[in-house]
């Protein structure tokens, strides 16, 4: 095995040239395990932690630009405020000490369908920033995450960032597992609302084999908003309205029994935490407090 | 490869690491400082948290060369002299350590917890040591060996 350690980014694109055969590592968090495991011997590790602008943030023209190597802890202090639901996700990562680490450029190369920070990312319409020696491309987010564990990345290119719209609105995210903290989601969802273009976001994790929009239930309670000038008014969803989004949102969901939960249990907990984060953001709209 | 890393505020250089080395083999086996202690090798039990560069890391997760040049302090490094850190002492005298081998991942966690929240609620001392695992003492009397800690010690 080699340890390719480049200084630049410059130098990190040739190395990935290269070295198609090597595995980026920066936080560890994922990487690590599978080696000290020994289900994993990549002929090369390439190591990015060296390289400054990786760990670098930036707001442009209501667009965050956050670099691959910006550990969770950091996302969650400096961020939060801007993205709030990306924020309550990346509280839910492991543990501090893997919230120091961990990185969202780590969960988006990954590509796990359990991967936390994926389903606020699909409701506020990030996009991925990938590089190589031949350029930059930008993938959204949801066309980049191809399968469980499969991406849209080439052999050559390395994700340089994640590039996500300032929060139009108030965000939720919840997740469901069998403890607090460490544990991997048996199901979660981010539910956004885009006050400025009056659209409703919400996105499934852990409960299909990516990342699923809900894009029926999305449609149904815009319609909802319309129809009844809820905007406007910002009158309380009716009952009937929130029990049908959370329907549509459970029929969404593609999980399979696994041994972190049955099927069938994460399809109804889909649609509790879809009902309970409409309202709580709705809430927050409204002018309340979200809980 | 060769490595070269302060740890413990002490220079050290190390030959023929493997490429796929962790931090913590390097820390226990090349460098003996056995207080890192290694159960799970996934980041699951916190048993090997280290300060790298002065952030709290499992160190099980840090590949060897991406330790090159940086700082690390382990639980052997806390104390000044023979004496025990504060909150060494505060884990003893709470009766938090019985098999011990959990004991230095949560004696650097709790350090890390305190030189950044001082006076820690009972639900922030939770949430710090979410990740430390422990076998045998139930908690409680971890928990009230960081508040005795908190008492006692501003670091």
């Amino acid at each position: 095995m080699e340890f390719l350690q480049p200084a630049t980014w410059h130098e990190a694109l040739e190395a990935r040239a290269e070295h198609p055969e090597a595995r980026p590592i920066f936080g560890g968090t994922d990487v690590m395990v599978e080696l000290n495991f020994d289900r994993d011997r990549p002929g090369a590790l390439l190591d990015l932690t060296r390289i400054p602008e990786l760990s670098e943030w930036g707001e442009e023209d209501g667009m965050v630009r956050i670099g691959a190597g910006v550990s969770y802890a950091r996302i969650i202090e400096e961020v939060g405020g801007r993205l709030p639901a990306l924020a309550m996700a990346s509280r839910t990562v492991g543990s501090p000490q893997i919230r120091n680490r961990g990185t969202v450029g780590g969960n988006l190369g990954t590509s796990s369908p359990a991967g936390d920070s994926l389903p606020p990312l699909y409701a506020a319409g990030a996009e991925v920033e990938v590089c190589s020696v031949r350029g930059v491309r930008r993938v959204s987010v949801e066309e980049f995450v191809r399968g469980p564990k499969r991406n849209a990345l080439a052999g050559d290119e390395l994700i340089s960032a994640v590039v996500v719209p300032v929060a139009r609105g108030p965000e939720q995210f919840s997740k469901i597992g069998t403890r607090n903290a460490m544990v991997i989601a048996v199901c979660s969802l981010a539910v956004s609302l885009d006050v400025e273009r009056r659209k409703v976001r919400a996105c499934i994790g852990s409960a299909g084999p990516i990342p699923i929009r809900a894009r029926e239930a999305e449609g149904f309670i815009e319609g909802v908003l319309d129809e009844e000038g809820l905007w406007e008014s910002r009158g309380e969803i009716g009952e009937e309205a929130l029990g049908r989004f959370a329907e549509l949102v459970r029929e969404a969901a593609r999980p399979i029994d696994d041994v972190r939960s049955t099927a069938e249990y994460r399809r109804h907990a889909v649609g509790v935490l879809a009902r309970r984060e409409l309202a709580w953001v709705w809430q927050e709209y409204r002018g309340g407090e979200a809980r | 490869m060769r490595l070269r890393l302060e740890v413990n505020g002490e220079v050290r250089e190390v030959e023929g690491v493997w490429e796929g080395e962790s931090l913590l083999y390097v820390l226990r086996e090349r460098l003996g400082l056995y207080g890192s202690k290694n159960a799970c090798e996934q980041g699951e039990c916190g048993s090997c948290s280290v300060y790298l560069d002065g952030v709290l890391v499992c160190s099980c997760l840090v590949a060897a060369g991406q330790a090159e040049g940086r700082e690390v302090v382990t639980v052997e490094g806390l104390a000044e002299g023979d004496g025990l850190h504060p909150v060494q002492e505060a884990f003893v005298e709470a009766g938090a350590v019985q098999c011990g081998f959990c004991t230095p991942g949560f004696v650097v966690a709790t350090h890390d917890l305190l030189s950044r929240n001082p006076e820690p609620t009972d639900a922030e001392i939770r949430e710090a040591l979410a990740g430390n695992l422990c076998r045998c003492t139930g908690y409680e009397k971890i928990l009230d060996a960081v508040r005795r800690a908190a008492e006692r010690v501003r670091v």
